[in-house]
């Protein structure tokens, strides 16, 4: 079953809906990643809270002109008209008071949404309300999905990602730091204007697949993601829209597999999940990378401080440094140096006494700041310097 | 409109919306003070897979697993951002953003999957709650506050609400100077060896209570609501913390009130039959009094902002 649904052998709506859901996907990935660099991911729970109250508005106008009240362009066209009045009550509310953002992003969040359940409940009141069952743009529903709601969701996801292509070099410039991008002429308000205007078009875009309540996790967490694969931005909004794209085609295929499983929850909890793996994955951020590279510390600083005590002979009463060291043949179970271990704690007890001199002279300054007790001299030094080094270096002791 | 159908009817869902309203209210002043807000907006969030899962486990809906569960969610959540905010390394609000919106997906999908037709435990029920539904069976009149047969038959909300009020306002109380100071400069409140951490997280804990008890009884958008739209009003009017308090529980109370009165008699003056949700006019009303606040409050603008000459 499962198959059959990621090959989009489902039946015509399954498969209307996977690439419906896929289109979006990339979309949002792609536009919350400039919202995540910006700093802003939680101004997009405002933006889609805030377009309740406009859909509403919007169906209580259709069908007072006696029209269809669930067509998808016209509710398309309440909620941004409604959300853009959010993200205009909380740039003023930030301005000209001294709230700060997140208050702001609180508070037109669950003004408007109140206000949305209230004209919600006015519309169920309503004859033609109930039939609409206008709630499942609260968490997405696809049903229902028509080829004209398929063909809208497809062009408008293009109509982002052309302008995203457009915009990505002022958009770039503003996320990673808004007073040098001023500096080179690029208008930082008007940027920041068309960044929140293409994640209103993502959110009302998502309302009849994800549900208005969920989008916000469709734009958070797959540039959230990406950024734990890479540090180049152009390669993380790029990675974010593909893994925005598979979230919501997985998301949307699975949820075609059993009536019971609604889109909208199954796309965040997909997308979720190739966090989590890549939260544990991925390299150098990773879980996985940072435990390997802790342990190999941890086993520098016992093989090194394991190689001073054979040095200087002395007993090694840690466990774990001995059996690293028999591991690596340089000492025997009693505790004794092999002929290996003898040469290689000679070895670190001269780079100890060289490091020593070194630190000692204070021309040596900048290179002694290096010191952590595991750097080998010889990657600080050249051979020249060390040479000088060793002739003011006084004679070993405990080394044959 | 005052008789005796108002003590059965109005009274109850009134006075539960607004122990809720202020409940919320109290610990959402330091919340605001502190710039996590959202923090409010997060729990209410995490709040529907925490009852889900103590529906689950019980196959009840009784009020104590239920609010083990939230509050069990809510603690979940708050560890869950921590640590997604320090292994991936990202800032705290995009954290926020997956943690919750993740929790929440998993809440839905918990009950669509499982079988709560006997129950009423829906999406619906927990974006907005039913304050409506509170009614006061056994009251006859206003001489019914003082029959304890009458009393008896309360919704059970009203003193679950009123007892999660004083264990908030009870404690703000008992750790005021040392919240205040560390709300205020949390660095030097730690030089004098206050534990900062644990106040911080013990002002989360508080927030969960509120929310998870508000909950119940209206939903959960009230619950955000009332944890940011009057405290930001009381900010508006004061410079100090205690009267801002004053403030912010005036407004939550006005907000109850004058929302619920509007959702329930409102539609009628304006001759329509039906009522509509007390929840969302109560969260409205409260955006309606920020919104004067903002534009009139003594001390809305950031110190040291050039005045209106």
């Amino acid at each position: 079953m499962i198959w059959q649904a990621l090959s989009l052998q489902l039946g015509y709506n399954a498969t209307l809906v996977a690439i419906g859901a896929t289109l979006l996907g990339i979309a949002s990935g792609v536009t919350g990643s400039f919202l995540f660099l910006r700093k802003r991911a939680l101004v997009s729970d405002a933006v889609s809270h805030a377009t309740l109250p406009g859909i509403a508005l919007a169906f209580i106008t259709m069908v007072a002109l006696g029209g269809e009240g669930r067509f998808l362009p016209g509710l398309m066209l309440g909620a941004a008209l409604s959300s853009g009045l959010g993200l205009i009550v909380i740039g003023w509310m930030i301005r000209n008071t001294r709230l700060t953002e997140d208050a702001a992003i609180g508070a037109v969040l669950s003004v408007f949404f109140g206000a949305g359940i209230v004209l919600m409940t006015v519309i169920q009141s309503m004859q033609s309300g109930r039939q609409a069952g206008l709630e499942s743009v609260l968490l997405g529903s696809t049903a229902g999905m028509l080829r004209a709601d398929a063909l809208v969701i497809g062009a408008g996801g293009a109509l982002v990602l052309l302008a995203v292509l457009i915009l990505r070099r002022p958009m770039l410039a503003v996320g990673f730091d808004p007073d040098h991008a001023a500096v080179t002429g690029i208008n930082v308000a008007r940027t920041d204007l068309a960044m929140m205007g293409l994640v209103m078009a993502v959110t009302v875009l998502g309302l009849t697949t994800v549900g208005l309540v969920l989008i916000v996790a469709l734009l958070i967490i797959p540039a959230v993601t990406a950024r734990l694969w890479t540090d180049r931005a152009e390669v993380m909004v790029a990675l974010a829209g593909v893994v925005g794209g598979l979230a919501a085609y997985l998301g949307a295929a699975f949820s075609a597999t059993a009536p019971g499983l609604p889109t909208g929850p199954i796309i965040v909890l997909a997308s979720f999940t190739l966090f989590a793996l890549s939260l544990a994955l991925a390299p150098t951020r990773g879980g996985v990378a940072l435990l390997l590279k802790r342990s190999r510390f941890r086993r520098r600083v016992h093989r090194r401080q394991g190689l001073l005590a054979l040095g200087l002979g002395q007993p090694i009463h840690e466990n774990f440094t001995l059996a690293l060291l028999r591991r690596e043949g340089m000492a025997r179970a009693d505790g004794e140096p092999t002929q290996q271990g003898r040469a290689a704690a000679a070895k670190a007890l001269l780079d100890e006494a060289r490091w020593a001199a070194l630190r000692a002279d204070p021309a040596h300054g900048l290179t002694a700041s290096r010191y952590d007790g595991l750097t080998p001299i010889e990657t600080v030094l050249t051979p020249d310097q060390i040479a000088e080094l060793d002739r003011h270096l006084p004679r070993l002791q405990g080394v044959t | 409109m005052m008789g005796s159908e108002f003590v059965a009817l109005s009274l109850p869902p009134m006075l539960i919306g607004v122990l809720a309203a202020i409940t919320c209210a109290l610990p959402g002043n330091f919340l605001l003070l502190r710039r996590q807000a959202l923090i409010g907006d997060a729990i209410s969030h995490v709040v529907l897979p925490g009852i889900v899962v103590a529906f689950l486990l019980t196959g009840t809906v009784a009020a104590l697993p239920m609010m083990l569960g939230a509050a069990g969610a809510a603690l979940v959540s708050v560890a869950l951002i921590e640590a997604v905010r320090r292994m991936a390394r990202i800032e705290a609000g995009a954290a926020m953003g997956v943690v919750f919106t993740t929790l929440f997906a998993a809440g839905v999908l918990l009950l669509e999957q499982s079988d709560t037709s006997g129950v009423h435990l829906d999406v619906e029920h927990a974006l907005y709650g039913s304050l409506e539904s509170l009614i006061w069976l056994d009251a006859t009149g206003w001489s019914s506050l003082l029959d304890s047969v009458a009393l008896a038959g309360l919704p059970p909300e009203l003193p679950r609400m009123a007892a999660a009020l004083m264990v908030v306002a009870l404690t703000i109380a008992l750790i005021w100077r040392p919240l205040a100071l560390s709300t205020f400069d949390e660095g030097f409140a730690a030089t004098l060896g206050l534990p900062v951490r644990a106040l911080g997280l013990g002002l989360v804990m508080l927030a969960a209570l509120a929310a998870v008890a508000a909950f119940d009884a209206v939903g959960s958008i009230i619950v955000i609501a009332m944890f940011i739209c009057p405290p930001a009003a009381a900010r508006m009017m004061t410079d100090r913390l205690s009267r801002q308090i004053g403030w912010s529980v005036a407004f939550a109370t006005l907000s109850a009130v004058i929302g619920y009165v509007l959702a329930g008699y409102g539609p009628l003056w304006l001759g329509f039959d039906s009522s509509v949700s007390a929840a969302g006019m109560i969260a409205t009303v409260s955006g309606l009094i920020l919104g004067v606040a903002m534009l009139a409050g003594p001390c809305r603008r950031r110190a040291g902002a050039a005045s209106i000459a």
